[in-house]
């Protein structure tokens, strides 16, 4: 998760960053050799409020009138502009040796952070890459579950991961999203606090529990419900009978994984909900928006690519996750299949590494890690596509 | 255009009362300016004539305002129909950055439900941006984001958006502060030229704009932190600048304090 995490949110800081994100950027950037002098001086005064010339610059969201933070931000403004005016000799008596060592620690330890992170990415590809390819390569024999040949093996199941992983998203998306508008923009400010900490709770769970609660409770209670289903609008494609008797379809597994991810979309997205800033909101209530109007003519714009990010970074989730699915759903090899109802359902490609694993020896072996390739690779591909749509339109923030 | 009644309007945040008893007539087709020491209460109180105060958690509105007679606080009145009758300009400019300047304008128009044609929407546009003194610098860029403009272009976009939707009256809280000379004079002008069709209520802490421009002001003041605000005198801009009653007034016009 944190991985998705590095992937994503620098685009997010760097290319479009909410107001009060791209603030402590300049500060920071501010922090960088060049300028390292100056700011060394005007720093103390302005954290958080960066010596740009800042009259345009938007607070992040206030909860008062502006005129408040305007007040207190103001005379830091002036202060740090006039410090800035004559920094050379102040800088010189500020101590620099001391400030330099740390600097250069500093430095150090994050460079050692980055090329760490870049070492075992590189490590994990070279092994998947490597010890993946004999799979693709050799002859078809011994692969896992008998399969025929590789393909007929990988695409199964990579259907199956984005299917089931679709199916939780088209859930879990709107419904966090909309629970992050609710606890921010409309409940009143205990109750969005309450749901605020319920959401974070059911982060915390961990993924064998959510299987668990899936096949014990959730597959059981929704089974007659799939008959009736199946019954009366087995008509639709998707909906067609016989539907399983023990409820343990690929909607089950996609509805356990919804609610595996929906803290995840709900959190990020309130997040990025908070700094939209109030006077953009005021603004719209001004003109005679009503709630609504006003989410969809400020709120989702300002805070659309850091929604976007927590989409991803859910799908990504859900791509992963092994224990949920792997308990829920008893896979049919080979089977690709829109159906949501029936008992013969499609694997996917993480819960059948997870339990083809302990037996798998020779050839067996690579081809689950060539699966984890393919896996990887879809995942890489889903965030290039999430940058690209993270990107704003106009450059304008 | 509209008239303006405010009747004993008191306003809290909370368990804090920031404005008693504030009655105050306004009169159609003028301009009214709200002057007073900082914190003495008047954004709240433009903020509680477009229903804006109540947005705040906690915050709440006693008192009576009327716009030509209709209640404005009542539980019968709908705050969106009220803010779609009373536009409002910040004292920080805050057009939507992800939209366009003619979007922008076109915010409000569109938010009414009304179906324009592209004639008709261009149109607007070029009547909002030319009475808000801005058509000439933006008519080759309407299609720009309107987070380009100069600070001053910004807040004219703001004074546009909120005229494009011919509101009855347009409230400004401080719209020149954070403005340069020109631009400032460039909005006082179209103050005045708005006053024919708007009824405006103007904060200001520039004394010399509102006696410029301001036909009735009214002067509030708080006697110490942790008090309301309240109206200290209201009456033609001429006769409260040469000839207040109040001593406290005296003493605010004269730059004793505030
Ligand atoms: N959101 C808020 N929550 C609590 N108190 C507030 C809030 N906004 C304003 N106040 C208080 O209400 C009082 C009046 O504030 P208001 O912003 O109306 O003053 P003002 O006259 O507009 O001042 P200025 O000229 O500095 O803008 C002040 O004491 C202020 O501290
Ligand atoms: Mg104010």
């Amino acid at each position: 998760m944190t991985a998705f995490a590095d992937q994503l949110l620098p685009v997010e800081l760097e290319e479009r960053a909410p107001d009060d994100l791209s603030q402590l950027l300049t500060a920071d950037r501010v922090a960088d050799p060049v300028d390292a002098s100056r700011a060394a001086d005007a720093q103390p005064a302005a954290r958080g409020v960066p010596p740009k010339p800042a009259e345009q610059s938007e607070q992040p969201v206030q909860l008062g009138p502006s005129t408040q933070s305007d007040r207190a931000a103001r005379p830091d403004r002036s202060d740090s502009a006039a410090r800035a005016d004559q920094p050379v000799q102040r800088s010189a008596r500020a101590g620099r040796p001391g400030r330099n060592l740390g600097d250069i620690g500093w430095r150090g330890l994050t460079l050692a952070a980055a090329v760490t992170t870049v070492l075992a990415l590189g490590s994990v590809m070279a092994f998947l890459a490597l010890e993946g390819a004999p799979a693709v390569a050799g002859d078809a024999t011994d692969l896992p579950a008998q399969a025929p040949d590789i393909w007929a093996l990988t695409w199964p199941l990579l259907f199956g991961s984005a299917w089931v992983s679709g199916l939780a998203l088209a859930v879990a998306a709107p419904v966090g999203v909309g629970i992050a508008l609710f606890s921010v923009l409309i409940a009143r400010r205990r109750l969005g606090g309450w749901l605020g900490a319920s959401i974070d709770i059911l982060a915390a769970v961990p993924s064998v529990v959510y299987g668990l609660w899936g096949l014990t409770v959730l597959a059981p209670l929704v089974a007659p419900a799939y008959a009736w289903v199946a019954d009366r609008l087995g008509w639709i494609p998707f909906l067609a009978g016989p539907a399983s008797a023990t409820g343990r379809t690929v909607l089950t597994a996609a509805m356990v994984l919804a609610v595996m991810v929906l803290p995840l979309v709900a959190s990020l997205s309130r997040e990025v909900i908070r700094l939209v800033p109030s006077n953009l909101i005021e603004g719209a209530l001004a003109l005679g928006a009503t709630r609504w109007e006003m989410i969809r003519l400020v709120v989702l714009p300002q805070a659309r690519s850091g929604i976007t990010a927590g989409v991803m970074l859910a799908l990504g989730r859900a791509l992963g996750e092994t224990m949920a699915v792997a308990m829920v759903l008893s896979p049919t090899p080979f089977l690709i299949s829109f159906h949501l109802l029936r008992s013969e359902n499609p694997g996917t490609v993480a819960s059948f590494i997870a339990q083809n694993f302990p037996e798998a020896h020779g050839l067996e072996t690579n081809a689950l890690i060539w699966l984890g390739l393919v896996l990887f690779a879809l995942t890489f591909l889903i965030n290039s596509l999430a940058r690209t749509l993270v990107r704003p339109k106009g450059g304008t923030t | 255009m509209s008239h303006l009644q405010l009747d004993r309007v008191s306003a809290y945040y909370g368990a804090f009362q920031a404005v008693a008893d504030v009655s105050l007539n306004i009169e159609p087709c003028s301009i009214t300016a709200l002057i007073g020491p900082s914190g003495c209460g008047k954004s709240t109180l433009l903020r509680t004539i477009n229903r804006l105060h109540e947005t705040i958690p906690g915050a709440r509105v006693t008192g009576d305002v009327r716009l030509n007679g209709q209640d404005v606080l009542g539980p019968g009145s709908d705050p969106v129909e009220v803010r779609s009758r009373v536009g409002m300009v910040f004292q920080r400019a805050n057009p939507f950055p992800t939209m366009s300047i003619s979007e922008n304008v076109l915010a409000g128009v569109k938010l009414r439900g009304r179906r324009l044609a592209p004639k008709q929407a261009e149109q607007v546009v070029e009547r909002s941006l030319k009475a808000a003194n801005l058509w000439q610098e933006t008519k080759d860029r309407l299609k720009k984001s309107g987070a380009g403009l100069s600070g001053g272009q910004q807040q004219r976009l703001c004074i546009a958006r909120a005229i494009a939707v011919q509101p009855e009256v347009l409230l400004m809280d401080e719209p020149c502060s954070a403005l340069d000379p020109a631009s400032t004079a460039a909005i006082e002008e179209l103050m005045v030229t708005l006053k024919s069709d708007y009824t405006v209520v103007v904060v200001t802490h520039n004394l010399a704009q509102a006696a410029r421009v301001s036909d009735q002001t009214a002067f509030m003041s708080v006697d110490r932190a942790g008090q309301p605000g309240r109206l200290i005198e209201h009456g033609s801009t001429v006769s409260l600048f040469n000839a207040p009653t109040q001593t406290a007034t005296c003493d605010y016009i004269a730059g004793k304090f505030g």
